[in-house]
């Protein structure tokens, strides 16, 4: 896609990427998602919608979502970055769906990491940045397990000097 | 948990507490000797009546039903007919000489009651130390809770009615957090009302003499009060009278005065001129037309629904009557309720996000309503039915901005009065805010001259809405994080969605449209201001900034 005007791109931020590896969960977790598709479109197709039109278009829509899912997989674990500025925490996802978010090192609540099976057979580990706001919703999936302890350490000493109230 | 510890401090509610019980609080002790007695750091007990008020009635109907179940035994008693005796367990226990063994396990299960009711009230104490309000409550399970002072956001004293009538009071403290709320439940009433101010006192910051100063000036009569035996027989009836009539029996030298005054006209044409009111329309032409159809279960489906649609009116109305806003040195204390009262302090800072909005329906008479976003919850639901999130359920213009002022005290100023007036009234393009460009039009048909921002005073105004107006109000400090948004379809009309992300509540900080460059330049504004303000901002402790100056 082109740089146009309109891309939302936030200037002048050089983001840190996701670790390469997490192509492979983000590729697999897609191919579930896929498969569960269409197979409940493929049951449907067989069974009460067997015949009729909406059959066939459902498990087609199904087929068509689970191929994009997959083959999107790629670009949508690039998209992910983050960038430790001065005083906040950056953090993107999304192509066609674009998604920056700022908070602020005080407002960390928690920070979480957690570890699927698959990322751990990786190496890998997701990170979580939790706010008194349920809509912030930064999560970094995909750090070596060694980077994300390392963020962890780094940003709760920042949340630590800079605590402010709710 | 040591349950031993506790009897010995009890008894020290008015003495000097010189003996120290427990190392931790025998520090405190000598100099708290001048401090209001409920607030000195030692546990306390509730009020003597809390387990009736919480359990005990429910019993007393118990047993009122079991006795006129056995109306039948009496009217026989007088009447000599044996007609009456049936079944009758009492019949039989007598028929079969039981009656002993049967007086025998009444007496035992009533005093098994007894017991309980009282070592529950003996085992559940509270205190209030200078970091928290601890309370500890259970028999076999112990359960210990405690509140952070610097964390509190907010103290809501509520009288149920039957409480009342008994001058008691529930006091809640809320804290961030699902359940975390520590309940006070029952004190007397003045002693809750003292007991909320200290606690606020505490958690204000402001410096110990000060405290004890002014809790020496104030709280010298109450230790009795407080124990919970009033020994002056005399004024028992008169006291209970006045803490009735009297709405908030504040021990504050000057009562706070409410900036808002709502006429029930206003109240009952608000209510008349609700969404539900449409719907209840609805409903009820459907069961005219359904009766005249001869379709009577829609009578059947839908009656039921329009009947308790009253209760639901009167009960908006009731709980909306006196209501008031006032400001404290402490918050804003919002008091309402006719039978039932409830008035809750929010102190400074605790507000996250703030929105003024007018229904379609309200725009002929010029009405608003304010709500909040808040982190801490009360049990005790508010006067819209929801969880104290509506400050101001009906008013005038003159009303909101009032109420602003009193949220916002940073938010002040002409700037900050064209701000209110023009983002609350104005049809856009007025140049003082930073409002969406024409192609926006395309998403917002009628609302996208008006769905800007401006930043002003320490928060971020955003306005939005047309048919529905809204105004929406974020202190820059208590921002959480912020967030841009892009999808293709607004991608392709270079927009964006802008969002400030506060705690949960009513009010959703959201621009659907604003132009992308715009967008860009909110981002990093706002990021940087938010930072800035919530590293200034002294609210933890709200009166520990401007100490030095008394």
């Amino acid at each position: 896609m082109s740089e146009s005007s309109g891309r939302l791109e936030l200037p002048d931020v050089l983001w840190q990427r996701v670790s390469p590896k997490y192509i492979t969960v983000e590729l697999v977790s897609s191919l579930i998602t896929g498969l569960i598709m269409c197979a409940v479109g493929l049951v449907l197709f067989l069974t009460v919608l067997g015949g009729t039109v909406w059959g066939t278009l459902l498990l087609a829509a199904a087929v068509v979502i689970a191929l994009l899912l997959v083959i999107l997989a790629p670009r949508r674990a690039r998209a992910i970055g983050y960038r430790m500025r001065e005083d906040d925490l950056l953090f993107r996802r999304g192509i066609m769906f674009q998604r920056f978010v700022s908070v602020p090192y005080g407002r960390m609540q928690l920070v979480d990491i957690s570890r699927g099976p698959l990322a751990r057979m990786l190496g890998l580990a997701d990170l979580r940045f939790v706010t008194a706001a349920a809509a912030t919703g930064v999560s970094l999936p995909g750090l070596a397990t060694d980077d994300a302890d390392a963020l962890r350490d780094e940003l709760v000493a920042l949340a630590e000097s800079r605590r402010s109230g709710l | 948990m040591t349950s031993a510890d506790g009897p010995e401090g009890f008894e020290q509610l008015a003495a000097p507490a010189s003996f120290g019980h427990e190392e931790a609080h025998g520090r405190l002790a000598p100099a708290r000797s001048g401090d209001s007695a409920l607030a000195d750091g030692q546990w306390h007990r509730l009020h003597p009546a809390t387990p009736l008020l919480k359990g005990g009635f429910a019993l007393l109907v118990i047993l009122g039903f079991v006795v006129s179940n056995l109306r039948d035994r009496v009217i026989q008693l007088f009447t000599g007919n044996p007609e009456f005796a049936g079944q009758d367990p009492i019949t039989e226990i007598y028929e079969h000489g039981l009656v002993g063994w049967a007086l025998l396990a009444i007496a035992v299960v009533i005093s098994l009651i007894v017991v309980a009711f009282y070592f529950s009230w003996r085992m559940h104490t509270f205190r209030v130390t200078d970091e928290s309000v601890d309370v500890r409550s259970g028999i076999l399970l112990r359960t210990h809770r405690q509140a952070r002072l610097d964390r509190i956001q907010g103290i809501n004293v509520v009288k149920p009615l039957v409480a009342r009538i008994f001058g008691a009071s529930k006091l809640e403290v809320t804290v961030a957090g699902q359940g975390a709320n520590v309940q006070l439940s029952y004190l007397a009433t003045r002693a809750a009302d003292v007991l909320r101010r200290d606690i606020l006192l505490r958690a204000s910051g402001v410096r110990r003499e000060r405290v004890q100063a002014d809790s020496e000036l104030t709280a010298a009569p109450l230790p009795l009060e407080l124990a919970g035996d009033a020994t002056e027989p005399h004024s028992i009836l008169g006291d209970r009278l006045n803490e009735f009539l009297a709405p908030e029996l504040d021990p504050d030298a000057a009562p706070p005065e409410s900036v808002v005054r709502i006429p029930p006209g206003r109240l009952i044409g608000s209510l008349v001129l609700s969404g539900f009111t449409v719907f209840m329309l609805f409903a009820l032409a459907a069961v005219i037309v359904g009766v005249v159809n001869d379709q009577f279960w829609v009578l059947f489906l839908l009656l039921p629904g329009v009947i308790a649609s009253f209760s639901f009116y009167s009960s908006r109305f009731l709980k909306s009557l006196r209501y008031s806003v006032a400001n404290t040195a402490d918050g804003i204390r919002v008091g309402f309720g006719l039978l039932s009262t409830t008035s809750d302090t929010i102190p400074p800072g605790r507000i996250h996000a703030i929105e003024v909005r007018q229904p379609l329906l309200w725009r002929p008479s010029g009405w608003w309503e304010v709500r909040i976003n808040r982190a801490g919850h009360s049990s005790v639901k508010g006067a819209a039915g929801q969880g104290n999130t509506t400050i101001l359920p009906v008013g005038d213009f003159a009303d909101v901005q009032r109420i602003l002022a009193l949220l916002v005290p940073t938010f002040t100023g002409e700037e900050a009065v064209g701000l209110v007036t023009a983002g609350a009234t104005s049809r856009g393009g007025d140049g003082l805010f930073v409002d969406a460009p024409n192609r926006a039009a395309w998403l917002r048909p009628f609302s996208w001259r008006r769905t800007g921002y401006a930043i002003h005073g320490g928060a971020v105004v955003l306005r939005r809405g047309v048919v529905w107006r809204e105004l929406i109000l974020v202190p820059l400090a208590r921002i959480q994080s912020l967030g841009l948004q892009q999808g293709p379809v607004r991608r392709a009309l270079r927009l964006s969605i802008a969002e400030l992300h506060t705690v949960q509540g009513p009010v959703s900080a959201v621009l659907g449209v604003i132009d992308t460059a715009e967008a860009l330049t909110f981002f990093e504004r706002i990021a940087s201001a938010a930072v800035y303000e919530a590293g200034v901002d002294t609210s933890e402790h709200w009166a520990r900034g401007d100490d030095e100056s008394h």
